[in-house]
């Protein structure tokens, strides 16, 4: 059993859980904590890192970026990673996890099905049968995205209930796993859910941060002023900041969807910025910030960006924001759609819609002197999936 | 009516319990005070009313969709209190809902809502043993029953955490999954019950639900040594149909209640 006090980040985090996952949960704490820093399996996360995910990332100095905005912008490109995002590091460590713990099948969320790929390429790479469930309105949004995913092997379920979109795939995947729960491992896509999975996630991404420190240093011989990540349930923006926690002099944004503007109706934000504007309480498992109405029902998000558009986020980050650590920003749609075009055009990468707001929040906040000198963005992904609606809304 | 009481005075007649879920509010909140009357007089010995939450991650696709009609229709905790208090039933009623709800109106004074409404208990679904400190607290200063879950996955350790904690009845899922009708019964069920009272030598009642929906499985738990019988979908299925429904409703619980008699 875990000592009750470990699973909280502060007041934060938590199992807030049907007690039929319980004892899977404790399982999963188990069989983290017993493989996460075994020879054996560390040596075969790194080869798939190395060889499958394409890792190390470079660190690339963004010269024109950096002109047009007037600071030094460094780019961590994530959008270089095996499937086009961050998201196979942790995909890719929770598949092995699964496997060194005797799991025969995987089952996932996906929003912009960008978690679901990368789900699938490992569930494919590790002959693990994969599940993957997805809003129906999100399959219609994405259906390259499902296509890809049936092409390596996943069988993909469509989700009916509440907005048809992520928070409900969520609640389909937990009930999924209540009912199958003996032989089956949930991958979840961010450092959202019950504890420890805010944890397992979050070490699985470190690597960017790890990686990151070392190229800066290797680059400017010190430390960034500031690193820049959009979040959604913000496992990017965890992964690269983790690794600098403790180094005060590196400020840390993290940047949610703003959407269209930040106000809400009774079951609708036009945004994603939970972090921003959230309310304490418990979603998927977890007390953390959440957009709700006074009665506590959660409100269906909005974003440009599918992948940030979710109603709560990482109770690690809601941690590190109330005790001043990290610094939780927004961006609007529009403000990341030219930020997507600029990037395109100055430096020949299309970044991915959620990884732009990052970039929009350096154009905006460069001006104010508030990001010093030398700036990291963790381009979380690249925006090939992102091409055809962005064409669509250009008119194109 | 306070819950132990119930279960006792059933148990000096010899009779299990049946006990009703239904969703407050679908379709509507008079429509609630119809059905509840109807699950009265058709024998039902406590009734559960949903309170419901958005994202109702333990429930199955028919209370989902019972919930999904009640949020609609504007159900919520306001309306809840005063439909519960505006219900004149002799049976204990026990709300049902998800912890965000009780939590973002405040701990102490949901519970106090409670007492207030005259609803005996609550059951979270999504709150276990370990996150209870705070919500077991208010109810035990306000007499209020927390009532929690074991599941088939459950245990010994655990089983024993929880009857410690709970009160009112300890309400055992029968299956591994969500909510939602089913007409078979699995043996480990009925084991469940046997070996819960013989690991914790709990003197709360057991009552089981999750899938329980025709007058034989409900007589096979309680011959299995049940103290009572849940039953949610088979209700909320009529509720869903539109069609004569408080007869049909009083109808259903007649026939569950002759078979835990
Ligand atoms: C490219 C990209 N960046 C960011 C995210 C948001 O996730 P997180 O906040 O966990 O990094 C997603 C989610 O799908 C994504 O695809």
């Amino acid at each position: 059993m875990t000592p009750k006090t470990t699973t909280k980040f502060g007041i934060y985090g938590g199992q807030f859980l049907p007690e039929i996952l319980m004892p899977a949960i404790e399982e999963l704490t188990a069989g983290y904590e017993k493989y996460k820093n075994d020879p054996e399996f560390t040596a075969e996360l790194d080869r798939y890192l190395a060889d499958f995910a394409g890792r190390p990332t470079p660190l690339y100095h963004a010269k024109r970026l950096s002109n047009a905005y007037g600071v030094k912008i460094y780019i961590k490109r994530e959008d270089l990673v095996h499937g086009g995002a961050h998201k196979l590091n942790n995909t890719i460590g929770q598949a092995l996890l699964a496997k060194y713990m005797g799991k025969t099948r995987i089952i996932a969320e996906t929003g912009a099905g960008q978690h679901g790929t990368a789900v699938a390429m490992a569930g494919a790479n590790l002959g693990i049968e994969t599940v993957v469930y997805m809003g129906s309105v999100d399959m219609e949004r994405q259906r390259m995205n499902v296509y890809r995913m049936q092409l390596l092997g996943a069988k993909v379920v469509p989700v009916e209930s509440g907005s048809k979109t992520l928070k409900d795939a969520i609640n389909e995947t937990l009930r999924d796993w209540v009912a199958i729960v003996e032989n089956t491992y949930y991958i979840i896509g961010s450092v959202v859910g019950p504890y420890p999975y805010p944890v397992i996630v979050r070490d699985f991404q470190t690597i960017v941060g790890n990686e990151a420190k070392d190229q800066i240093m290797h680059a400017e011989g010190r430390l960034p002023d500031s690193i820049v990540a959009c979040a959604g349930g913000g496992s990017n923006a965890i992964g690269v900041f983790y690794p600098f926690l403790d180094d005060a002099d590196v400020d840390l944004f993290a940047v949610e969807a703003g959407g269209s503007n930040l106000m809400v109706t009774e079951k609708t934000a036009y945004h994603s910025a939970s972090l921003c504007t959230g309310e304490l309480g418990s979603l998927h498992g977890a007390m953390t910030k959440i957009l709700q109405n006074k009665y506590g029902q959660i409100l269906e998000s909005s974003s440009i960006a599918t992948g940030l558009d979710y109603a709560g986020v990482g109770p690690e980050l809601a941690y590190l924001a109330d005790i001043g650590r990290i610094k939780p920003r927004n961006v609007s749609d529009d403000e990341t759609l030219d930020a997507f075009f600029e990037l395109s055009r100055l430096e020949g990468i299309i970044p991915a819609l959620e990884s732009a707001h990052a970039v929009a929040y350096v154009k905006k906040a460069a001006e104010t002197g508030e990001l010093g000198d030398v700036v990291v963005i963790n381009l979380s992904g690249r925006g090939d999936k992102d091409v055809d609606s962005v064409a669509k809304r250009a008119g194109f | 009516m306070n819950i132990e009481d119930k279960f006792t005075e059933l148990k000096t007649r010899n009779e299990g319990a049946l006990i009703a879920y239904i969703c407050a509010g679908d379709p509507t909140p008079d429509d609630t005070v119809a059905i509840v009357h109807a699950l009265v007089r058709g024998g039902a010995d406590v009734i559960e009313l949903g309170l419901p939450f958005s994202d109702p991650i333990a429930d199955g696709p028919t209370i989902q969709a019972s919930i999904e009609r009640a949020l609609d229709a504007g159900m919520n905790p306001d309306i809840f209190f005063d439909l519960a208090h505006s219900l004149d039933v002799s049976v204990p009623l026990v709300v049902m809902t998800y912890y965000n709800i009780i939590f973002k109106r405040g701990l102490e004074r949901f519970v106090r809502d409670c007492v207030k409404s005259g609803i005996s208990g609550i059951i979270v679904p999504d709150l276990p043993v370990e996150e209870s400190d705070g919500l077991a607290t208010h109810c035990r200063t306000h007499g209020v029953d927390l009532i929690f879950l074991i599941a088939p996955t459950t245990y010994p350790e655990r089983m024993g955490k929880i009857a410690d904690r709970g009160s009112g009845f300890i309400y055992l899922v029968a299956r591994i999954g969500v909510t939602g009708a089913r007409d078979d019964i699995a043996e480990s069920t009925l084991s469940l019950i046997d070996l819960v009272r013989g690991t914790t030598q709990t003197t709360t009642p057991l009552a089981v639900g999750f899938g329980i929906s025709t007058p034989d499985q409900a007589s096979a738990i309680i011959k299995a040594g049940a103290d009572g019988v849940i039953v949610g979908s088979a209700f909320v299925n009529i509720i869903a149909d539109r069609v004569n429904v408080p007869e049909r409703i009083e109808e259903l619980t007649r026939e569950l209640k002759s078979a835990v008699l």
